[in-house]
């Protein structure tokens, strides 16, 4: 692996270290499915690309990607909350209706940032590590924004968010407000998805409407990965893992792109992908006693006493 | 435990990184990426390793290429530009648009030739069709959609309107329609728009332009052209004829097209590659473009849509599907 190719998977993963922040906060937080994030991700990058273009400060031009990524956590959740759409489906629906917003922001399918001004350009003229660049400011970035998340879900509200998550009886029994909870938690989440969103389109110098495919797939891996080495039980840890899970994955994937190695092609990344989280899993099962979550869970759900008829 | 999986995980890396690919020093080594695997990127792909081989670049011999593929995904894509320009080889090709931008970022020095690419002035590729500048060079597929619609008004002499199937989020379909609509409304016919953002979608994106137009133009749009057959289903159905841009539609039952032939294309794409491998400047090499069309018809389908096909335009067809 070259050095460049190296630095590539490294600024990929760290992307994708914040949508893996934003899938922590959803998928095991607050314990919502979402799959908003596909819409969300090229949400953000069209948000910003657009604005960019427009001539609006790069700066300024993340926070409107960013925002753009809470809007779309908020719809999904409100539609689950107000309205009592199953979760799946609400982040199912703003995921479609998505795609259709995304061409309207872009105004068309592609817009290439080549050339122009991005919060990577005047921190690089300021120090420039050639090729590491982009990875030092996005390692920074992200390591700010698992902070972030750490500190926020030790507030009060974030407890409450926790708690809502964990158990919603129980945090109801706690006066804790579960609907207003979940849309707090799903605004933050998404927009982080769409803040990485925005800095994909900058570091690569493009936004395309087809960006979100397998974002969640992404994002998931990575959560999956980071669990199964740091365990899910205390937040910095978990968070911790969102980011070694995100650039391990990168990793792996930039190591099946060398061609070469094990006869493994381009052609047979979803089956690494696959593969790769899979194992993942396994492993994770070895803890289920201790420190994995998703197995208590799935034995409440098995054992929950179903509700009578009549 | 951790430290155990921590030392398992370094250890598979550091054996995928001593496990890059070894370029031998004498060979000219060019490497190519595209986006999503489809029957006119594949020929494409053909037609350029064709003619480097013709020029003298054998694969295996004096040639090294490696091709990567992005499985329609677009953070994969970066990642393989990103590690083709690792490799540094001496030439990097890349087979559409999203392809060729992620080239551009990753490339430096590098020079790029990309294929397929239907706006490069548009996808800020190049500086002009004319001259591109910079490192990056290459073939265009954007059709001239004149000879098509002269194919459409003899065929089809009282068609009025022409109903036009796309995804609105391919930047090469959007960049066509609206090429298509100009040339549309010069000859005072009018343009239906259908757009599918899926190929399941295609059916209904086809059933809803029964009744609104007398034919149905595709333009070459991997999402339509991927579930043609459903759009010749409902022209057979409803008497509306199906015209397309590529060829291949043809022999899938779309009544004619005059397309480009994506081999040629590609050919054209790998002398422009050859000629930047002598030496040439790619800044200084115009894009190009295909002067021909090739035109299929479909006998079958023709009389299914309720359409005849005199003998001479049979005659002048490169190619026949009965």
């Amino acid at each position: 692996m070259s050095a460049l190719a190296l630095s590539g998977a490294i600024e990929a993963g760290l992307l994708f270290s914040l949508v893996a922040l934003g899938v922590y906060l959803s998928f095991r937080v607050l314990n919502f499915p979402d799959l908003t994030v596909d819409g969300s991700f090229p949400l953000g990058a069209a948000a910003t690309a657009v604005a960019i273009v427009h001539g609006i400060n790069p700066f300024v031009a993340t926070a409107i990607g960013t925002v753009a990524g809470c809007c779309a956590g908020f719809v999904s959740a409100y539609l689950n909350v107000r309205f009592k759409i199953l979760n799946l489906l609400a982040g199912i629906l703003t995921m479609v209706a998505l795609y259709s917003i995304n061409l309207r922001v872009m105004g068309r399918p592609n817009i290439s940032l080549y050339g122009e001004e991005t919060i990577f350009t005047p921190i690089a003229n300021l120090i420039d590590l050639g090729l590491w660049t982009n990875s030092v400011i996005l390692l920074v970035i992200a390591v700010a924004m698992k902070l972030l998340v750490d500190w926020f879900l030790g507030t009060q509200v974030g407890l409450a968010v926790r708690a809502s998550g964990e158990n919603p009886v129980m945090a109801r029994a706690q006066s804790v407000d579960n609907g207003r909870m979940t849309i707090i938690g799903m605004t933050l989440s998404n927009g982080l998805v769409g803040l990485a969103g925005a800095l994909f389109a900058q570091s690569q110098g493009v936004a395309d409407v087809s960006l979100g495919i397998g974002t969640i797939v992404t994002g998931l891996a990575a959560l999956i990965i980071g669990e199964t080495l740091f365990g899910s039980i205390k937040v910095a840890w978990a968070t911790l893992g969102c980011l070694v899970g995100a650039v391990l994955y990168r990793l792996f994937i930039a190591a099946a792109l060398s061609a070469g190695f094990l006869g493994i092609q381009a052609q047979d990344l979803n089956l690494v992908t696959a593969v790769v989280v899979a194992v993942a899993v396994i492993l994770s099962q070895a803890r289920r006693n201790s420190r994995f979550r998703l197995w208590p869970w799935l034995r409440r759900q098995v054992t929950q006493p179903q509700p009578q008829k009549g | 435990m951790l430290r155990q999986k921590l030392a398992a995980c370094a250890a598979a890396l550091l054996l995928c990184a001593t496990a890059a690919p070894a370029w031998s020093a004498e060979t000219t080594k060019v490497a190519i990426t595209y986006i999503v695997d489809h029957p006119a990127i594949d020929a494409a792909r053909m037609g350029i390793v064709d003619a480097l081989a013709e020029g003298g670049y054998t694969e295996g011999e004096t040639l090294d290429i490696t091709v990567q593929s992005a499985q329609g995904n677009m953070p994969t894509q970066l990642q393989i530009a990103k590690a083709f320009a690792g490799l540094k080889p001496d030439l990097l090709i890349a087979i559409s648009t999203p392809s060729a931008q992620a080239l551009q970022s990753a490339a430096g020095d590098i020079p790029v030739v990309f294929a397929a690419v239907t706006d490069p002035v548009e996808a800020k590729l190049v500086a002009s069709l004319e001259s591109p500048g910079g490192t990056i060079t290459g073939t265009s597929d954007k059709q001239p959609f004149g000879p098509t619609l002269e194919l459409i008004r003899s065929l089809v002499p009282d068609a009025t309107t022409i109903g036009v199937i796309y995804n609105a989020g391919e930047a090469n379909s959007v960049s066509q329609v609206a090429a298509l609509k100009l040339e549309i409304e010069a000859l005072g016919l009018k343009l239906e728009e259908s757009t599918a953002s899926q190929t399941a979608m295609v059916a209904d994106a086809a059933v809803s332009l029964a009744g609104r137009a007398d034919a149905i133009l595709i333009p070459t749009d991997s999402t339509v052209v991927a579930a043609v057959e459903s759009v010749v289903n409902v022209g057979e159905k409803a008497k509306i004829p199906v015209f397309a841009s590529d060829t291949t539609s043809v022999e899938r039952g779309a009544l004619a097209a005059l397309g480009f032939d994506y081999y040629k294309l590609g050919r054209l794409t790998g002398e422009m590659a050859i000629r930047i491998l002598q030496g040439e400047s790619p800044g200084a090499i115009p894009v190009g473009t295909l002067d021909t069309q090739d035109l299929y018809l479909n006998r079958t389908s023709a009389a299914a849509m309720g359409v005849t096909l005199p003998d001479a335009l049979l005659e002048t067809a490169k190619k026949v599907v009965d």
